[in-house]
């Protein structure tokens, strides 16, 4: 039965082999299941559970969490929740477009440099995507404040009232989830702009392609891996985010992030947070999936 | 590579602006005499010596270091181990699968539905035992569980570069296990080691939503003193605190940068 196989170099049995394995794996594993996985699984039973009247998680059966998520409430239907889940798919969606819309003439600008500044421009981007998020969300607030160009020139146009200032507003949530996602929509892209194809994009610009032309069927096309990646990366952050609308967008622009923490925070509805959680983590899992297959489709092509 | 049109190169410097314009804000406002308002007053270093001076932030300082470095420790040891054990060992496929979606677990949860069960995961353990109270080992098992993962993909990627060549030449020359790691694997894993564990300490410096949920009381660290402070509204020594801060990160984005184009060459 034990079978001899030659492995790095050694003469081992397979059983020996996945012994010596296990023993590097086990403590990772034990750590990473223990205090990931399980408490996850714990999450998903707590979305069942109902909350008593002390904020304690009482353990019966119940669907109510899914149905207030809903919007079912005690007082009858109401669209808030659904607004919120909403304006957060909504949200993630135009700050990942806009990131993209950024990300493609920076990833360009990078690879088009001499090798040595080329690092330099990666570490540039790469710099803002290490700092901590509180600082530069707070950075923004410091520079949309009244006192500011950006908020003397919106004075100005009559966007906002006489020393007003741009925040908090949806305009300014934006542009922090933007400035924060950023970094993870330009390396992506970046990878595969590096490793360019330009002949096809020659080839293109032989048979008298518009710009536009040669940029979606030249370029897109080749740039697709690296897409995917920026999408997923942007998107499901973007949703979840509770920090930047917290401080740039005020109670009135919340997202799904600050309703759950408000359920583990103040209002201390562990079984409601828990579905919401498990709202999240259902359509950053179905994006990621829609982009899978997507991707598989465009490699056919 | 070829010429770009100027207005991508226009479009680029505009994006980088709005990257590093905040930041700079931040900085500026830090050496700005004036306490309150937007107006320039003069240079001064003033904020930072009073920062140095508070007893308080001193604290908050030892807290975030002391959460780092004993996180990163953990995780480098975890995550290298698991690492070795998943790149050099024939696993059947659907362990491997298995392992892939523990390891990937990490990277692809919202850390707000990651902090969602951490929170609960300590609720529950309290009322076992009272070690799991909101504080310092909290925050610990927390940073750790988000670092191994990032860890453990970083020393993979170099272990995959390695190969196995390199072992079965020292084989051949009748070397032992423990020999082969000390002189052959060890010193050329390093690089990858210390990439993944100072990518581990920038990622628990960079942050505050898993700490917000999981710290006590007495084990507040500087991203939450300065959360808390900008909604109370912010004074010039929290831009000072945010500077260095800022400053301290990219010190490590550089060795970062260094430790792995150590490995290119």
């Amino acid at each position: 039965m034990t079978r001899i196989v030659v492995w790095y170099g050694q003469l081992i049995s397979r059983p020996q082999l996945y012994r010596r394995g296990l023993l590097l794996v086990c403590s990772g594993f034990a750590w990473l299941t223990l205090f990931l996985a399980v408490p996850l699984a714990i999450l998903l039973v707590i979305a069942f559970a109902s909350r008593s009247a002390y904020g304690e998680v009482e353990w019966t059966f119940t669907l109510e969490n899914f149905r207030r998520m809903l919007g079912f409430g005690a007082l009858g239907w109401s669209s808030n929740t659904l607004r919120i889940l909403l304006r957060s798919a909504w949200v993630g969606f135009v700050t990942t477009l806009i990131s993209l819309l950024l990300a493609y003439p920076l990833a360009f600008f990078i690879a088009a440099r001499p090798p040595r500044t080329r690092y330099l421009g990666l570490t540039l981007v790469i710099i803002p995507f290490c700092t901590n998020l509180v600082i530069r969300s707070y950075a923004w607030m410091l520079l949309l404040s009244p006192e500011l160009p950006f908020a003397q020139l919106a004075q100005w146009l009559g966007l906002v009232p006489h020393f007003g200032a741009l925040y908090p507003s949806a305009a300014a949530v934006y542009i922090g989830m933007v400035s924060t996602a950023l970094p993870f929509t330009v390396l992506p892209i970046y990878t595969n702009v590096e490793r360019l194809d330009w002949s096809i994009v020659e080839a293109a610009r032989d048979l008298y392609a518009s710009p536009w032309r040669v940029f979606f069927q030249a370029v897109l096309p080749q740039t697709l891996p690296g897409l995917s990646v920026a999408i997923i990366l942007t998107f499901v952050p973007a949703m979840g985010m509770f920090v930047i609308p917290d401080l740039l967008g005020g109670a009135k622009y919340w997202l799904v992030g600050n309703l759950i923490q408000q359920q583990f925070g103040a209002s201390r509805d562990w079984p409601f947070g828990a579905a919401l959680s498990f709202g999240l983590m259902l359509l950053t899992f179905v994006g990621i999936f829609l982009l899978r297959r997507w991707r598989a489709e465009g490699e056919l092509v | 590579m070829r010429r770009l049109h100027p207005t991508v190169s226009f479009a680029a410097l505009g994006t980088l602006a709005l990257l590093y314009l905040p930041l700079l804000a931040v900085v500026v406002f830090s050496v700005n005499a004036s306490r309150h308002g937007f107006v320039w007053r003069g240079f001064t270093l003033g904020w930072y010596a009073k920062l140095l001076q508070d007893e308080y932030v001193l604290e908050l300082t030892r807290n975030t270091l002391v959460l780092a470095f004993v996180s990163t420790a953990i995780a480098t040891v975890l995550g290298t181990l698991l690492a070795l054990g998943m790149q050099r060992f024939p696993w059947p496929k659907p362990a491997r699968f298995a392992m892939e979606l523990v390891l990937q677990l990490p990277v692809v949860t919202p850390d707000i539905v990651f902090a969602a069960a951490m929170v609960v995961m300590f609720g529950l353990l309290r009322l076992a035992w009272s070690i799991f109270t909101p504080g310092l080992l909290t925050m610990i098992i927390g940073h750790v569980t988000f670092q191994t993962a990032f860890v453990a993909l970083v020393v993979r990627g170099r272990l995959a570069l390695l190969g196995p060549t390199l072992d079965e030449a020292g084989r051949d020359l009748y070397a032992d296990r423990l020999f082969l790691f000390r002189t052959i694997t060890l010193p050329l894993l390093l690089p990858g080691v210390v990439a993944g564990a100072l990518l581990a300490f920038t990622l628990s410096l960079d942050d505050f939503v898993i700490s917000f949920f999981t710290a006590g009381p007495t084990s507040t660290t500087l991203p939450i003193y300065i959360y808390a402070s900008v909604r109370r509204g912010v004074s010039p020594e929290i831009h000072a605190l945010s500077t260095l801060i800022v400053l301290v990160t990219v010190f490590l984005v550089l060795s970062v940068e260094r430790a792995t184009r150590y490995r290119k060459e």
